[in-house]
């Protein structure tokens, strides 16, 4: 299965993905997705140097299926991370 | 590595002896288990004698040497580990000890306030961008709840003296 | 309440400036998160699922309708509109940036509010009995107690780097509605054949992965000496707590593995050697901080009879019977305000009702308001005579769900929908659970108990300790849920058992049917509780209605 790498912006918490040219976006489907081991290792060295660097917290390589109707974190939590609680869903967001 | 002393950076002027075989001339710096071997030595000769204990060894251990250390070092292994807080009220409160309590160890800017009320006096401090910041720091508050001996004004005491 | 006087603000103002320059050190990268981390969960700030979390607290759940007004305002400039009570009497934020905390925590040291120590190894927000000073069944009002805890415990410097944090809990009422057994302190108020108080201090309770009821370290303790006991107590576990395993760093865990006359022995030798320092409560200073808590300017009333408009208004009546209790002054009423809704997750009010029910706390609760661990609000002194009015009002808010003490009066932790800590979700179970149990009169005629759920064994949602406990664990990637039955918090504090194993989120909604059903069938009549009936009759029942026969 292919994978992403996921983290929390240091500034504002939010949940970020590593994205080809390194920056981070919050849109999953704008994410980087490693199909090998080899890219995926090296995805999330990336992702610790930008820790280093204080940009994020906490990057991980998390497993995602990149399906017809969007790419779905194989762990539920990380489903959740990516597309926001299962409740609340009218808050208003203002980020 | 420097050790600040009321906001200043001074000389220590022991050597730490705790990973040497012999023990050197002049004023040292032994662990627990040096002290115990070489008590009597260490007495009789001439030199500041400073003991670290190390965060499981409870200062009971050396309450009846007090009169001997010129400093007692406590370590913090981690900042995280808050055992030597106690040991320094015990220190200070229960068993008298009134010479140099060091604090030493993974020893950070953000719990100055914590161990000087509790009764630390030096800082052993790395990093020379750090130490400009813990000179500056030793004075950032002046209001506190708890009595702890420190002979530092409670707030219950400035709201009795108003 | 409590007010700050020109030191407490002075106190606050330095860490605030504090923790501002801790948040740009770790901005700018001069601070590693390793360093960082203690410092801002000593601040209330959690880093979560979907952002950074704030806990604010609410010291013994007392709130003026002048804060909960700020906390609106918090929640629409650095939130989305809302905020979470817990069952530590706080509220939490969930949607918080770093870089808005100073100017945030500025902002809360205006309404004499802060995070500090709402987590962290440390001494946590000190909680109490939500009715205090106003129940009729109070022996005495706790608060300035708690108060003088509140003080003694912030920011003390030998206490901020224990094995593992420390909850406090004070009831001044036999009947405890604050789960003192179940905290790491417990304090218990009694009263002698002379009239005097003291307390009983119960020491070792807790929940998580281990939970234990509480043991009594001292069955008698003048108040005059509660802080040389507690530092005494504080000193030993600073002192002797495990530290290898943050698992097995409570002190329930070194209470247990001393033995409690052991670890009496050693508290009693540390506080034989502090009780008269300057611990001693000065009577002075007690006198002062118990004038924030003297009575309102109750007027003389009678007890307004109600049952005429009870009786032409069944909504009204239900709502009377489960979320009033009773005022030790006559013609007044505690009110409880239900966040336990249909609508919304249970304990969430939105910043319009923050604004709106502090107003009503004005017109009808001499502008105060209290946070009940059960995540409810509760207005302490409303007239009986304002009860039809504020009913109606409350309603409107959606505020008077009548519910209280009542199967849909749900504890429930955030669970996966936003902690990191989280195995599964627990607040789409409760709404299911509320929605199966909304019809009113079914409700009422289930009596009372409690349904506590937590996301995982951490037990944020006390599950160990409801009449019917739900545990959502994880396995094979699905969301499952066990149950536990016969848990309570009061002072019969019990652990609830395990009845086998869990349900699917599509089963457990059903299983909570049947466990309710054989309750009913099982009853001696409608007066016997569910959890008296659990007691009577045991696990057998609901096992077989649960699994079978088999």
């Amino acid at each position: 299965m292919p994978h992403m790498v996921i983290a929390n912006t240091l500034k504002d918490g939010r949940v970020v993905f590593l994205a080809e040219n390194g920056d981070w976006v919050s849109a999953i489907a704008e994410g980087a997705l490693a199909q090998s081991d080899n890219a995926a290792e090296q995805l999330l060295a990336d992702g610790k140097q930008a820790e280093a660097n204080d940009v994020i917290i906490d990057p991980q390589l998390i497993e995602v299926n990149d399906t017809e109707h969007g790419r779905h974190p194989a762990a539920y939590r990380e489903y959740i991370r990516a597309y926001g609680p299962s409740v609340r869903q009218d808050d208003p967001v203002k980020d | 590595m420097a050790l600040i002393r009321n906001s200043a950076v001074v000389t220590d002027e022991l050597t730490d002896a705790r990973d040497l075989e012999a023990l050197p001339e002049g004023a040292v710096l032994v662990s627990l288990e040096q002290w115990r071997e070489h008590r009597d030595a260490l007495i009789a000769r001439d030199g500041a004698i400073g003991v670290a204990l190390a965060s499981d060894q409870h200062p009971v251990s050396i309450a009846d040497d007090l009169e001997h250390f010129n400093v007692i070092a406590l370590e913090f292994p981690t900042f995280r580990d808050g055992r030597a807080y106690s040991f320094a009220r015990l220190l200070r409160d229960r068993y008298g000890y009134q010479g140099e309590l060091r604090a030493i160890g993974d020893v950070l800017l953000e719990q100055l306030h914590y161990m000087q009320r509790v009764g630390f006096d030096a800082f052993e401090v790395v990093g020379d961008d750090a130490i400009a910041a813990w000179q500056t720091a030793a004075d950032d508050f002046t209001h506190w709840y708890q009595p702890t001996n420190d002979g530092r004004s409670t707030i219950r005491d400035l709201r009795k003296s108003k | 309440m409590y007010r700050y006087d020109e030191f407490d603000h002075a106190f606050m103002a330095e860490r605030v400036a504090q923790f501002s320059r801790q948040v740009e050190r770790r901005i700018s990268g001069e601070m590693t998160e390793d360093q960082f981390k203690p410092l801002r969960l000593m601040n209330g700030l959690y880093l979560q699922l979907h952002a950074y979390m704030l806990r604010v607290n609410v010291p013994y759940g007392c709130l003026s309708s002048k804060q909960l007004r700020g906390l609106a305002d918090i929640a629409r400039k650095y939130d989305r509109d809302y905020g979470h009570f817990t069952t530590r009497q706080n509220i939490q934020y969930n949607w918080i940036k770093l870089e808005d905390m100073p100017q945030l925590l500025s902002d809360l040291a205006e309404i004499e509010m802060h995070g500090i120590q709402s987590s962290g190894n440390c001494i946590r927000n000190v909680t109490s009995d939500q009715f205090a000073g106003t129940s009729a069944d109070e022996l005495e009002d706790p608060r300035v107690y708690c108060e003088i805890i509140r003080q003694w415990s912030t920011l003390h410097p030998e206490f901020s780097y224990l094995p593992r944090k420390f909850k406090i809990a004070v009831t001044g009422a036999p009947k405890d509605r604050a789960a003192v057994a179940l905290h790491d302190i417990g304090l218990r108020m009694h009263k002698n054949e002379a009239g005097d108080t003291g307390f009983e201090v119960i020491v070792g309770g807790g929940q998580g992965r281990t939970p234990v009821i509480g043991k009594t370290i001292c069955e008698w303790l003048e108040p005059e000496y509660v802080l040389s006991y507690l530092e005494a107590i504080l000193r030993v576990y600073n002192l002797w707590g495990r530290r290898d395993n943050m698992y097995k760093a409570r002190i329930k865990i070194l209470v247990n593995a001393t033995g409690i006359d052991e670890f009496r022995r050693q508290v009693e030798e540390e506080f034989e050697a502090i009780k008269a320092s300057p611990l001693a409560l000065d009577p002075t200073e007690v006198e002062r901080i118990n004038e924030y808590f003297a009575a309102p300017a109750y007027e003389t009333l009678e007890d307004t009879d109600l049952s005429d408009q009870a009786a032409a208004n069944p909504a009204f009546a239900a709502w009377l019977t489960s979320n009033t209790a009773k005022h030790k002054v006559s013609g007044y009423t505690i009110v409880n305000l239900s966040l336990k809704s249909p609508n919304q997750p249970p304990g969430d009010l939105g910043a319009g009702q923050m604004d709106a029910v502090a107003d009503l706390a004005d017109e009808y609760s001499f502008g105060e308001l209290r946070v009940s661990h059960r995540q409810n609000l509760v207005f302490t002194d409303v007239k009986q005579q304002d009860l039809f009015a504020l009913w109606e009002k409350l309603s409107q808010l959606d505020l008077a769900t009548a519910n209280i003490n009542r199967a849909t009066d749900m504890i429930a932790c955030p669970g996966l929908d936003y902690c990191a800590l989280a195995n599964a979700r627990s607040i789409p179970i409760s709404e299911r659970i509320t929605k199966r149990f909304s019809d009113i009169d079914r409700l009422h005629g289930l009596g009372e108990m409690s349904i506590n759920i937590s996301g995982c064994m951490n037990a944020c949602g006390h599950h160990h300790v409801g009449n019917i406990g739900i545990l959502g664990v994880e396995k094979k990637g699905q969301e499952f849920y066990q149950f536990t039955l016969g848990g309570s918090s009061a002072e019969d504090a019990s652990l609830g058992d395990r009845t086998g194993p869990g349900f699917s989120t599509d089963e457990v909604v059903d299983a909570v049917d049947r466990i309710l059903n054989t309750y009913v069938e099982q009853r001696d009549d409608e007066e016997e509780t569910f959890l008296e009936t659990y007691r009577r009759v045991g696990m057998v029942p609901f096992k077989e209605a649960l699994y079978g026969a088999n």
